[in-house]
């Protein structure tokens, strides 16, 4: 993280993480197909799918570091991964056009089962199909989390710190931003410039 | 019609309380929607708000069958944006101000320190949702399949999730 890292952040000052100059048209295209594919939840792993493994618009390092953002300040955190992703590929326009790209579908989809539900009441099957699709996209949010601890995390302590991340939202309930902001300074102090 | 402004009221508000993500605001969206307002009845937004967590895209888009509830596709339409709209532009600006950043000293060390920590908060996610989605050993079995499935090839995990729908409706209808 020394030497040409910084050098590069110097040379492209508006987007320096992630590939410049895709057009706004592939960012809705990109972003459309994840909000209409990623049934069941764990929206994190498709985004890492399709932007990281994919088409490499940003790389895991960067990615985590926008998750941490999008995890730190208030909304969805897929949204504000969007937003952040769509800024450094586009600027405003290209947030705005991954933000659109990814609600649409479950929008529309949630708009047409409200109607739905008045005409019709509750769909057994629905509830059926429900289960299993939670089970899988559980598997696939575990193996995502690997691949991206598996490419970002190099120093032993950085165990400690999800280990301590962990109890402290399953072991001792607190809320995720305390966690975040608590594990977070230490383990910045702990990385701290020397 | 008339609803609309309260709507964008409430779902405005609801979308600063989602610190953590989207399901911190569950418990005052429940509170405005069924108690305060009476647009739903806890029946409805349970059942609306499970085959929410099956629809794709971010997980409270099921916000947009309470707007259609109330008022139809405006009232959709206007829910949404006003939901998505306040911390949309507060990540907007705070991505903005982390560029300018960048040549910080303190940056690598933020970098590095909140990497595990973004890592930490998706297993601690995992394990509530595991304790949810795991309710036998064919879920049990799903979930594992779909781990190894995903780990190991580049196989688009919508199918896998999809796959996934299948074997619960197999095993229903058994």
């Amino acid at each position: 993280m020394t030497g040409p890292h910084v050098l590069d952040r110097r040379a492209v000052v508006a987007a320096p993480e992630a590939a410049r100059d895709v057009t706004i048209g592939r960012i809705f295209a990109a972003f459309l197909l994840i909000g209409a594919t990623s049934f069941g939840g764990g929206v994190i792993a498709h985004l890492r799918t399709n932007l990281v493994a994919r088409r490499r618009w940003v790389d895991d390092k960067t990615f985590l570091e926008l998750l941490a953002i999008g995890q730190t300040v208030p909304g969805l955190i897929a949204v504000n991964l969007a937003i952040l992703v769509g800024d450094r590929l586009h600027g405003v326009a290209g947030a705005i056009a991954a933000i659109a790209g990814l609600c649409l579908p479950g929008a529309a989809l949630m708009y047409g089962v409200a109607i739905g539900y008045r005409l019709n009441g509750e769909r057994v099957l629905l509830a059926a199909g429900l289960e299993g699709v939670a089970a899988a996209a559980l598997g696939l949010i575990v193996a995502t989390t690997f691949q991206l601890g598996r490419k970002s995390l190099t120093q032993p302590s950085d165990l400690a710190f999800i280990l301590l991340t962990i109890a402290g939202v399953n072991r001792l309930h607190l809320s995720e931003p305390l966690v975040l902001v608590v594990v977070g300074l230490l383990a910045i102090c702990w990385n701290r410039p020397r | 019609m008339k609803a609309i402004p309260t709507l964008v009221r409430v779902f405005a508000s609801l979308s600063l309380l989602t610190l953590g993500g989207g399901m911190a605001a569950f418990p005052e969206l429940k509170h405005q929607t069924v108690d305060v307002h009476r647009w739903l009845t806890p029946s409805q937004l349970d059942y609306l708000f499970s085959v929410g967590q099956m629809a794709p895209g971010p997980n409270m888009m099921m916000i947009a069958s309470i707007g259609e509830w109330v008022a139809g596709l405006p009232g959709a339409i206007a829910v949404v944006i006003a939901f998505l709209a306040p911390t949309s532009a507060l990540v907007f600006i705070v991505g903005r101000l982390w560029i300018r950043l960048a040549k910080w000293r303190w940056m690598t060390a933020i970098q590095r320190g909140l990497r595990p920590v973004a890592i930490g908060l998706l297993l601690a996610g995992c394990v509530t949702f595991g304790q949810g989605a795991v309710t036998d050993w064919i879920t049990a079995f799903v979930a594992m399949v779909a781990f190894v499935i995903v780990l190991r090839s580049r196989i688009n995990p919508a199918f896998v999730v999809m796959a996934g729908a299948i074997v619960g409706v197999l095993v229903y209808l058994r």
